[in-house]
């Protein structure tokens, strides 16, 4: 990878990290634990030159379309949305504040998200409607959706999943944010996934995995997916950490349903450095 | 024999094949439910047909993502399957995604009310009139004949936003003729008498005709009105209709007391206030499992014709 590239992309995740904290200090009510899982992933579909889109004209024909399928955890995308111009960076202080739009659970009254959010299970057959769209239109715009792995309990997943690969949408790519970790439990004690990749090649897509934290590896397979338009959909599951630098939330088996104390905050932004 | 018997979904489905040869923008989706006139259409249009399968969330979820690129999308299944199996669906990604994002969607559903005669309750189609009016940014259009079902091609196509139209899956004689029906206010008055007034809509406007009729022939001239649009009619315009009567009888193939077009009409009246006497013909509070032909089923709920002419009747006894 590019040294700059790389250089950019480690600041923008500390930058990352450290907004999502203060976002959540502000709105403890946010998800924080599922927001800093994807920071990486984030952080490289916005900076890494993977997403085409414009902050002036957020629904502007011929971006790609990013939807957020984990509405909750993707809070960490407010401080990116702001820092490049979809919206001005002081509304990320009246985060949860009567008569702003950044809520706990963002909708598309958010400029930069296409989708209404928080009912889980929608995005990607949303996103398959999408995609058929574009491909009969003739555009080169990409769908990405991102889910979170407990999302993919909802049923009506593996009805868009069937349908994708059935007609082989070159132009869809599916991220899962693999923090192995639903509300109540560890996946593994609520319905374990077994293996991700082999269901999702069963269905007839192409699958990648990798460590969602290593931010060249995941800049690698996004970069891959983008250019990669003849292999049907395809399926990026990134290993990740739930609360991922939130200290004691860190793989916490409630931690998506905890919230950090202010003073927690403080102390974790004492470090230069998402730990 | 009644004559000029059709299906409305193949009529409604020859005029939107009319449409498609002049608006590229025109895409159909079936939960792998047809029509002799769909194997038409996906024959004609292959690039803009998709059957999903068996699968109604992923249907609306499909349908919502084509809406938002601009696509004037049909969806096309089995009437409580299109709206009760994927209510959320509707909800999130049609109901509330359209109050922020322009869209235009059109759900067909088919087997309104007991059409499905003998399939049972899980084909009856009996809550949809109120689930649906429960949501807002959603019209819902309910025929009551071939006719005024292919007049809605033009309405659905033109007009943003997301409309639902349940379609009776047995055909229909025709009631309306072939130039007026359509009417943006989204009631037609059908039969003119004076003092009762039966308000109806779909496959209940026949049931209601054949019970002003044998009432007319008891020498007692009642009035019909036939409501098609039963989210947003011209509420005022009803009014002043509904405000010529001592009596009025709202006749729904679905669960009365629930939100449906009874609660419409009692709306009116307390909105208006209009001072009518009221009785809701419907489906009361329960499942019927018994077998019978279509005016059997409605007679085990007392909303059959010849119930609603004997109630009628009584009422001007009294």
């Amino acid at each position: 990878m590019d040294i700059k590239l790389k250089k950019l992309l480690d600041q923008k995740t500390q930058d990352v990290w450290r907004e999502t904290l203060l976002l959540h200090k502000r709105s403890p009510e946010t998800r924080v634990a599922s927001s800093l899982s994807c920071v990486e992933l984030l952080v490289s579909m916005y900076y890494g030159d993977i997403l085409k889109y414009n902050p002036a004209n957020p629904s502007w024909e011929g971006r790609d379309r990013f939807i957020i399928s984990k509405g909750h955890g993707s809070i960490s995308l407010y401080p990116i949305l702001a820092d490049l111009g979809f919206f001005p960076e002081e509304e990320l202080m009246n985060i949860g504040k009567a008569g702003s739009f950044l809520g706990s659970i963002p909708d598309p009254v958010i400029p930069g998200y296409e989708t209404v959010n928080g009912s889980l299970g929608h995005g990607l057959g949303v996103a398959c409607g999408m995609a058929i769209a574009l491909e009969r239109k003739k555009s080169s715009s990409q769908v990405f959706v991102m889910v979170g792995d407990g999302e993919l309990y909802e049923g009506s997943n593996w009805e868009a999943l069937m349908l994708a690969g059935h007609h082989r949408l070159n132009n869809l790519t599916l991220i899962v944010d693999h923090n192995k970790i639903s509300m109540l439990d560890f996946c593994d004690n609520i319905i374990s996934h077994g293996s991700l990749g082999t269901k999702f090649e069963a269905f007839d897509w192409k699958v990648a995995e990798f460590d969602g934290h290593d931010i060249e590896t995941v800049h690698h397979h996004l970069e891959a997916a983008r250019k990669d338009n003849s292999s049907g959909p395809k399926a990026l599951i990134a290993h990740t950490v739930k609360g991922k630098g939130g200290g004691h939330l860190e793989n916490d088996s409630l931690c998506h349903i905890k919230s950090l104390k202010p003073e927690h905050v403080d102390e974790l932004l004492e470090n230069k450095e998402r730990p | 024999m009644i004559k000029n018997v059709k299906p409305m979904r193949d009529v409604f489905l020859a005029g939107l094949i009319e449409k498609m040869e002049n608006d590229p923008k025109i895409f159909f989706l079936a939960a792998d439910f047809g029509a002799p006139t769909l194997d038409i259409l996906r024959d004609k249009f292959p690039d803009r047909f998709i059957n999903v399968g068996i699968a109604e969330q992923n249907l609306i979820n499909v349908a919502a993502g084509l809406a938002l690129e601009g696509f004037k999308v049909f969806a096309y299944a089995i009437a409580p399957f299109i709206t009760m199996r994927c209510y959320e669906q509707v909800k999130v990604n049609l109901a509330l995604m359209s109050q922020v994002k322009e869209m235009n969607v059109t759900l067909i559903g088919v087997g309104a009310g007991f059409s499905y005669v003998v399939s049972g309750p899980t084909h009856h189609s009996v809550e949809d009139i109120s689930i649906m009016r429960t949501l807002p940014n959603v019209e819902i259009l309910s025929p009551a004949d071939w006719v005024s079902a292919g007049s809605m091609v033009d309405f659905t196509v033109e007009t943003p936003g997301i409309k639902y139209l349940r379609f009776d899956s047995q055909p229909t004689p025709a009631i309306y003729s072939e130039t007026a029906c359509f009417e943006e206010k989204g009631f037609n008055i059908l039969s003119n008498g004076s003092k009762a007034c039966i308000v109806s809509t779909g496959y209940m406007t026949q049931e209601a005709l054949a019970a002003a009729e044998q009432l007319k022939n008891e020498g007692l001239n009642i009035s019909v009105i036939d409501i098609f649009k039963l989210k947003n009619p011209d509420f005022k315009a009803l009014a002043d209709v509904l405000s010529k009567y001592n009596y009025v009888v709202s006749m729904e193939e679905g669960f009365i007391y629930k939100g449906g077009l009874d609660s419409l009409l009692l709306n009116i009246a307390n909105d208006y206030k209009l001072k009518y006497d009221f009785k809701a013909v419907g489906l009361d509070d329960n499942y019927k499992f018994e077998l019978g032909n279509r005016r059997q089923l409605l007679a085990n709920y007392k909303a059959e014709r010849t119930n609603v002419a004997a109630d009628i009747k009584e009422y001007f006894s009294k």
